[in-house]
């Protein structure tokens, strides 16, 4: 009987053991397969990105640089679409940068909360959301049309300042909300106003989460497509706008916001679109230059928001 | 009622109450005079509001939509109600400065620290600010420590020195009142110690509230001390008096340990 | 003491003028700027709008709806939007059904199975193909994912769907996985402690007790994935081929929306004509499908806000 109870006591407990054996087992597959799929998307990127340094290897000297679009491949550049890539990004930093960080402190430190800061809520993430060739859109009608820009530097940069606006107003919000209370009360208990808070405080000390947030936005701006072609811009232009600085006063002069460019990934965009193998190679080439550039923005930036989240001690 | 003592009055609060902005009410008609060139303490349970109406004294409460004030704090010389309308709370508190429970400078040097209330006011002479810097560095007995290395950041201070450079950058203004919200309750006895000898200095020059958890704190500075509980004013009275031979029952049971 | 006198304010307590007058006039500059936000969207909504209208008296809104051709710049013109609807709808789903399954697993990976030091390195992996520009993706499906899907199916043209709805799906990835894994990881401590002490596995644990918890974040990532696609328009224009097709068929050339919009303003346009029209009737038609499942997006999240 005894002996029995025990072969049965076994046999339960072997069929227990051969459950729990087998959950481990899913266990592991599962994990596996998180690796796996996680290992593949990492090397869907690094496939990505060698892939176009490969392709694009044979335009990889100082010429493909320094010339200007062509007809033959071998000879065509990206010298006026990186130019015109860096003023475009210029104009957007020098207009999206002043009025995320002001909307952000706006939001954070002045709206009193109600349906009106409810609203602006609402419309800085809907913004987020909006496909960026609607913001082409936009420009087209408006900037192109209304405001009589024309296809120029201004209204690219204008665009792609719309389309950054919301990141630069979330990290500069996100940043902000990080300051700890009892800081902003030391400042007014010395007898600071609400803007000397701001200024001298709120602003310089969130300004490492501000940079992140414009660091990504940028990195976004320059790859940008759809909008800047939506706006119209040429896509074939074998000219440098005007100097923005001039050898004679007042040495600095703003006729090259006026003018027509192309940028770097409306060049790339123009070289696939050629049924020449030859111009695929441009295209690459160019691609491994925004591909870079901004896998270069983004890896500073998440360094930069990593060594903040390590440094801050308040 | 509040006894008469002989002492000149600096500011007193009149039938003071305190509503935040979920409508709680926080002081019920608190009537507490502040003597110049005294220490009063209050003392009482936490939740009592004692640190409530310390933040009455600079505005402090003004910075948080829908808190309300009831009463009057009436400040002198000027014989006026600091709590009205009118009255530019920035005024306020550059007349009448606060230490915090956390000591919390900027992370800035230790001399912006201290000249950071000079500068709101529009000083910028160089000259002047290093005069009232090293006065302030001075006067809260932290000149000889950090004389040399007025550039460094001040979060590399230690919790003490950071308190005081917090009590420097309180005085760099000439205050007339100082308000200490628990200023020793991060620290530890020796910087406790250090922060009780300079607040007893101190009051030669202004006149000091100080809410504290610490009985034997009140007992060791105070001149004068208050005892809350829910939001009202149980007793007021000299510190002797009232850790000696209080007049109510509730003041007795706390200080004997009895309750709290 | 007389009460009278404690009405009169001290000239040092009183408001400084000066101050105060900074103060307000700092305070409506900061205002303009808060309100930017607001003027964008009425700007695009006005825009939008208003070059729609013209459209519309010309084309009827039913035609718009139901017509299967959208010709507006041949002879022969028909303005039919549901061409370029199928084209954004197949690309779109063949996008969730590559990320659906990978954004959910890396999600529950990172959520409920990698160590801190592992998901330290995998968030940055996965913010970095974030920032990769569309036009590069575009590029990839093109020179690199369709070549490779006509080595299994040899009939596949050039351009077709499938290719950079695949691309569009691996660009999702990230999306979905970061949303999803901030859902679950809100899921309380408390509700997994109870599943390990009954003698749940690790996956157990995580399909059965943290999935049903979270799932109303999950599905919002799904959502805002959704919204992503549709709005995609960079790798579809440069792979897909341009060509209003209707059409669910993968393997087909298509147009979408946006594609439609890239593909008439590199034209040669003119301003007021019909064609520049349509391009805004074809945008607020997008504007108003992302509104959508915008607003879908933000019921699912509130419903889930309110569950903890």
């Amino acid at each position: 009987m005894a002996i029995q109870n025990k072969a049965a006591a076994n046999k339960n407990l072997d069929s227990i053991r051969k459950t729990i054996a087998n959950h481990k087992r899913h266990d592991f597959i599962f994990a596996s397969l998180g690796t796996l799929v996680i290992a593949s998307l990492t090397i869907t990127l690094l496939i990505l990105f060698l892939d176009l340094v490969i392709d694009g290897y044979p335009r990889f000297n100082l010429d493909f640089f320094s010339n200007f679009p062509s007809r033959r491949a071998a000879r065509a550049g990206i010298l006026s679409a990186w130019i015109g890539s860096s003023l475009v990004l210029l104009v957007t930093f020098f207009v999206a940068v002043p009025l995320g960080i002001t909307s952000g402190v706006y939001l954070e430190e002045y709206a009193k909360k109600n349906w009106f800061s409810d609203l602006i809520e609402i419309n800085v993430s809907n913004l987020a959301g909006v496909p960026s060739i609607i913001y082409g859109l936009l420009a087209l009608g408006l900037f192109v049309y209304s405001f009589g820009l024309g296809q120029s530097i201004l209204t690219a940069g204008l665009t792609l300042a719309l389309l950054m606006l919301p990141i630069v107003i979330v990290s500069t919000r996100e940043a902000i909300r990080a300051i700890p209370v009892h800081i902003r009360e030391a400042a007014y208990a010395v007898g600071a106003t609400k803007w000397q808070v701001c200024h001298n405080h709120v602003i310089p000390y969130s300004y490492g989460g501000i940079l992140t947030g414009v660091i990504i936005g940028m990195a976004r701006a320059i790859g940008e497509t759809a909008p800047v072609i939506t706006i119209g811009a040429l896509t074939f232009i074998a000219f440098l706008p005007p100097s923005p600085i001039g050898l004679e006063p007042p040495f600095i002069n703003f006729e090259w916001l006026e003018s027509g460019f192309t940028v770097l990934p409306i060049q790339m965009f123009n070289w696939i679109s050629r049924p020449q193998l030859a111009f695929h190679i441009n295209a690459a080439a160019t691609g491994a230059v925004i591909i870079m550039l901004t896998l270069l923005m983004n890896g500073l930036a998440i360094k930069l928001r990593y060594n903040i989240r390590k440094k801050i001690k308040w | 009622m509040v006894k008469k003592h002989n002492e000149i009055i600096k500011a007193e609060s009149k039938d003071l109450s305190f509503f935040y902005a979920d409508k709680t009410q926080a002081l019920k008609k608190v009537s507490l005079p502040v003597y110049e060139n005294k220490i009063t303490a209050l003392i009482g349970p936490s939740g009592c509001g004692k640190s409530t109406f310390l933040r009455c004294f600079n505005r402090m409460h003004d910075l948080y939509a829908g808190n309300r004030y009831d009463g009057k704090i009436i400040l002198q010389p000027d014989n006026t109600d600091i709590l009205l309308e009118n009255v530019d709370p920035i005024e306020v508190r550059m007349r009448i400065s606060m230490v915090f429970q956390k000591p919390n400078p900027f992370p800035k040097s230790i001399y912006e620290n201290v000249a950071y209330g000079l500068r709101v006011r529009g000083e910028s002479n160089k000259r002047t600010l290093d005069e009232k810097v090293e006065e302030a560095l001075k006067g809260a007995s932290l000149w000889s420590e950090v004389k040399d290395r007025l550039q460094d950041l001040a979060f590399n201070l230690s919790g003490g020195q950071q308190q005081r450079l917090c009590i420097a950058r309180a005085l760099a203004t000439e205050p007339e009142i100082m308000l200490f919200d628990e200023p020793t309750s991060a620290l530890d006895p020796i910087a406790t110690m250090n922060i009780e000898e300079l607040m007893s200095e101190l009051k030669q020059k202004l006149s000091i509230l100080i809410v504290t958890h610490n009985m034997q704190q009140a007992a060791r500075i105070s001149d004068y001390t208050a005892y809350m509980y829910l939001g009202e004013l149980v007793e007021f009275d000299g510190t002797n008096q009232i850790f000696t031979n209080p007049s109510k029952k509730e003041t007795e049971d706390y200080i004997t340990g009895k309750f709290g | 003491m007389n009460p009278e006198n404690d009405l009169i304010i001290s000239q040092r307590l009183a408001k400084n003028f000066q101050r105060n007058f900074r103060e307000r006039l700092i305070e409506f500059g900061l205002l303009c700027s808060g309100l930017i936000a607001i003027f964008i969207t009425l700007a695009i909504v006005y825009v939008l709008v208003s070059e729609a209208i013209p459209f519309f008296q010309y084309v009827s809104i039913i035609d718009f709806l139901t017509d299967t051709v959208w010709t507006p710049n041949y002879s022969i013109k028909h303005y039919g939007i549901l061409p370029l609807i199928s084209g954004t709808l197949t690309t779109t789903g063949i996008a969730l059904i590559v990320a659906v399954p990978l954004g959910t697993i890396t999600a529950i990976y990172l959520s409920e199975f990698a160590s801190h030091k592992v998901r330290e390195i995998i968030k940055p992996i996965l913010e970095l193909l974030v920032g990769v520009p569309t036009v590069v993706f575009g590029y990839f499906a093109l020179m690199l994912v369709t070549p490779m899907l006509q080595k299994i199916y040899p009939d596949l043209t050039t351009f077709n769907m499938l290719g950079p709805g695949i691309v569009m799906g691996i660009m999702i990835v990230p999306y979905i996985a970061s949303v999803a894994e901030d859902s679950m990881r809100a899921v309380p401590m408390s509700m997994r402690e109870g599943a390990y002490a009954m003698g749940a596995t690790r996956f157990q644990t995580a399909i059965r007790v943290i999935t049903p918890a979270a799932i109303s974040g999950i599905v919002a990532a799904y959502i805002l994935a959704i919204s992503r696609a549709v709005g995609e328009t960079m790798i579809v224009a440069i792979a897909a081929g341009q060509q209003p097709n209707f059409t669910f068929n993968p393997v087909e050339s298509a147009a979408t929306i946006t594609s439609y919009i890239v593909s008439v303003a590199l034209g040669d346009l003119e301003h007021g004509g019909i064609g520049y029209q349509s391009i805004f009737a074809a945008g607020l038609t997008l504007l108003i499908m992302t509104l959508l499942i915008n607003i879908l997006g933000h019921a699912v999240r509130k419903k889930y806000a309110e569950r903890y």
